[in-house]
């Protein structure tokens, strides 16, 4: 029989955290649904684009960084609806819900995973849009970029994915929810991409940056503080 | 001193109340078979024990802590097991049973899951993938997840729902075993047999509070069914008069 | 159910009484403007209704942290009052700004940050209606509703923010230029009181909606209640 443990201690943060990210990264990497799923939705939107929007290539490479920001942005909730539909499924968050640990272990468990994610469909993404449309999509700035704002999207999405898979009306109800509010990430996160693109000056790249970044710690203390709420019946 | 008890518990939905004033206790050791009809408030009743639900308004001790406030020194003494396996499909039995085992900070968790494993005869197939499971080895799956991190306390909402006969009896060795570890555990089940069988105690609940409550050594064998019928036609001897008036 | 309050009853009048001087205000009384005409009167009462429904969202979240803390029903109603009010003079202020933007700018819409910002606003309200018809208990529904009325509202000015970024970089190039697209003209004494009152008016006006709302709400409730009792 295995030792008592001391009767009141909650599992550390960090640990929860990480079998969080454990869980979700090992069952994806099995199945890996979700990611191919999401890769050959960001295929099929570029490819869409390309003959709804007949373009010359000047004008196509001004609305690259657009355009890879709408794929993201669609593709995400993909990603997002998949996570938390897994938890609903079996009822497993219950079982999350269940384990000494805190509530927002569980939440930065998930985010973190989500993030993942995206980040593999992005690392993909990136160099056929590369290709697809002739523009050196390895810049630095942009990657940066691309970063603040993953990460700003996925924290927001997280927390709303949570609340709209339990709802009667799910996947098609999240991106209604997201999208208004994800839009400072949108719009802030494609400015900045085609200036790094364009090769403009720092000095008109750098509010954008900031918005990103500010709206990216507002939004992670905000949801640290709200997701309790969101999952205590 | 008892490890669980319960006054004046009270749980709302919006403008249903569920729960009526619900008074419920167990000592250490005792299994109680909780009965009821359906919509008594039974899982209500097990969700708000095992912390995922709030009451309205009561008080509430598991194992000492005080429920909703000391929630989370809770946790870690409850094993729970409901009619959904809780278990991640696209992983092992035994990747389950390590997320579980690290969310419980579990020790010497490989030695542990070998352990569990063991207890629920499904050692040969812990590498294979939950989806694959049939549904009598996902609840004895989600029963070495309830276990895994040893806890006092069991809480069982209807194990037994769709599990054939061998499935069943294999749940009943498994809750026998574990039950006689000194573990208190209340469960719920439609199914009066198997209750009889494991139960040290029998309290019924309906319509939103515990109506009557009986020790094992109280009921004649086989009288389970008979003291069930009875409780609940106790509250309402309206019904009785007018039945024998109408066989007069 | 109570009756009507005698405060509520009065508000009716006042507020009927008060949208009739205002119109009159707005419509002959106040000066006409120098360079855009008779469509300027738009303007007093595009701004107080978005005025109005800026306010009903503030009540909005402000209910909604206080429901998360009490976990008091009441809180809920009034929370949704408050965005109903909202969408509804939101809705107005966005199609009165249109309104005024057509003769002046020769556009019915515009990517001008403000009237983006509104339109952003809209559809966080509209998100919150639709959120809440996805949810049948009714303190899930609450306490869902009241989260993304957080959530919504500070990303609010955060979308401003990044649009007004965007547009100084790329200046608006159609119409008669930024002051007139601004509503930076030159209010004379007339004009102010046309506004201000009209400011006044509305705000009476979507008090007295509000009320209305909230009580209906409980209404609702009530029945509810009432039903719930019948049945079991």
């Amino acid at each position: 029989m295995a030792k008592k443990r001391k009767p009141s201690s909650q599992t550390s943060f960090w640990r929860a955290l990480s079998a969080v990210v454990w869980k979700d990264i090992s069952a994806e990497w099995r199945s890996r649904e979700m990611f191919s799923a999401m890769l050959i939705f960001s295929l099929l939107v570029a490819f869409i684009f390309n003959f709804s929007l007949d373009l010359n290539p000047k004008t196509q490479r001004e609305i690259t960084a657009g355009m890879l920001w709408v794929t993201f942005a669609f593709a995400g909730t993909l990603g997002l609806n998949r996570s938390m539909a897994i938890e609903k499924d079996r009822g497993c968050l219950d079982g999350l819900l269940l384990a000494p640990v805190d509530r927002s272990a569980i939440y930065f468990g998930k985010v973190i995973g989500n993030l993942v994610f995206m980040f593999s469909v992005e690392a993909i993404v990136l160099p056929l849009f590369s290709i697809f449309y002739n523009v050196n999509l390895f810049n630095p700035g942009l990657l940066l970029v691309i970063l603040l704002g993953s990460v700003g999207y996925v924290v927001v999405g997280t927390l709303i994915a949570t609340m709209t898979v339990q709802t009667r009306t799910r996947d098609v109800l999240l991106p209604i929810l997201l999208f208004p509010v994800v839009l400072p990430v949108i719009a802030s996160a494609v400015r900045a991409s085609t200036f790094f693109l364009q090769g403009q000056a720092m000095d008109l790249i750098w509010p954008n940056i900031n918005l990103l970044i500010a709206f990216d710690v507002i939004y992670i203390a905000l949801a640290y503080m709200v997701f309790d709420y969101v999952v205590e019946e | 001193m008892p490890v669980i008890e319960v006054r004046k518990l009270v749980k709302r939905f919006g403008l249903k109340t569920i729960l009526k004033g619900l008074e419920f206790s167990a000592e250490p050791g005792e299994f109680v078979g909780l009965l009821g009809p359906n919509g008594a408030g039974k899982t209500t009743f097990l969700r708000i024990l095992s912390s995922l639900s709030r009451p309205t308004m009561g008080m509430i001790r598991v194992a000492g802590f005080y429920l909703p406030q000391q929630a989370a020194g809770v946790r870690a003494n409850l094993g729970v097991l409901s009619h959904q396996p809780l278990l991640y499909g696209d992983l092992t039995g035994e990747e389950n049973l390590q997320f579980y085992g690290r969310m419980y900070a579990v020790e010497n968790l490989d030695a542990r899951i070998g352990e569990v494993l063991e207890l629920v005869d499904l050692s040969k197939r812990g590498r294979d993938l939950v989806r694959t499971y049939s549904r009598g080895m996902a609840q004895r799956l989600a029963i070495a997840r309830a276990v895994i991190h040893d806890p006092s306390i069991l809480l069982l909402d209807e194990p037994y729902t769709g599990l054939d006969q061998d499935a069943s009896s294999m749940l009943d060795t498994v809750l026998k075993q574990i039950a006689a570890q000194g573990r208190t555990v209340v469960m719920t089940s439609h199914d009066l047999a198997r209750s009889e069988d494991l139960a040290t105690r029998f309290d019924v609940l309906s319509r939103g509070k515990i109506i009557a409550s009986a020790r094992r050594d109280e009921i004649p064998k086989d009288g389970l069914l008979a003291f069930y019928r009875r409780s609940l036609e106790m509250p309402d001897p309206g019904k009785q008069d007018a039945r024998e008036a109408a066989h007069g | 159910m109570k009756p009507t309050p005698i405060v509520l009853k009065v508000l009716n009048w006042i507020s009927l009484v008060l949208l009739a001087i205002a119109t009159y205000l707005t419509i002959y009384w106040a000066p006409q403007e120098v360079t855009m005409g008779n469509v300027q009167r738009v303007f007093y009462f595009h701004v107080a209704t978005g005025w109005v429904g800026m306010i009903g969202f503030l009540l909005a979240v402000f209910s909604g942290i206080m429901y998360l803390r009490t976990s008091d029903m009441k809180w809920d109603i009034i929370g949704l009052a408050g965005i109903e009010i909202g969408l509804v003079f939101s809705l107005v202020n966005i199609v009165t700004g249109a309104i005024w933007a057509r003769p002046i700018w020769n556009t019915w819409w515009t990517w001008d940050p403000r009237l983006v910002t509104a339109a952003i606003m809209e559809l966080v309200y509209i998100a919150y209606i639709m959120l809440r018809q996805g949810i049948e208990e009714p303190e899930r529904r609450a306490r869902f509703g009241a989260i993304y009325a957080i959530v919504g509202f500070v990303s609010v000015p955060l979308s401003f923010l990044s649009i007004r970024i965007w547009r100084t970089i790329h200046p608006v190039v159609i119409g008669s230029g930024d002051a007139a697209a601004e509503g930076t003209f030159d209010m004379t004494a007339g004009m102010q009181t046309a506004f201000f009152f009209s400011l006044a008016t509305f705000t009476v006006f979507g008090i007295t909606l509000l009320w209305h709302r909230i009580r209906l709400g409980r209404l609702q409730d009530t029945i509810e209640k009432a039903k719930m009792e019948v049945m079991s």
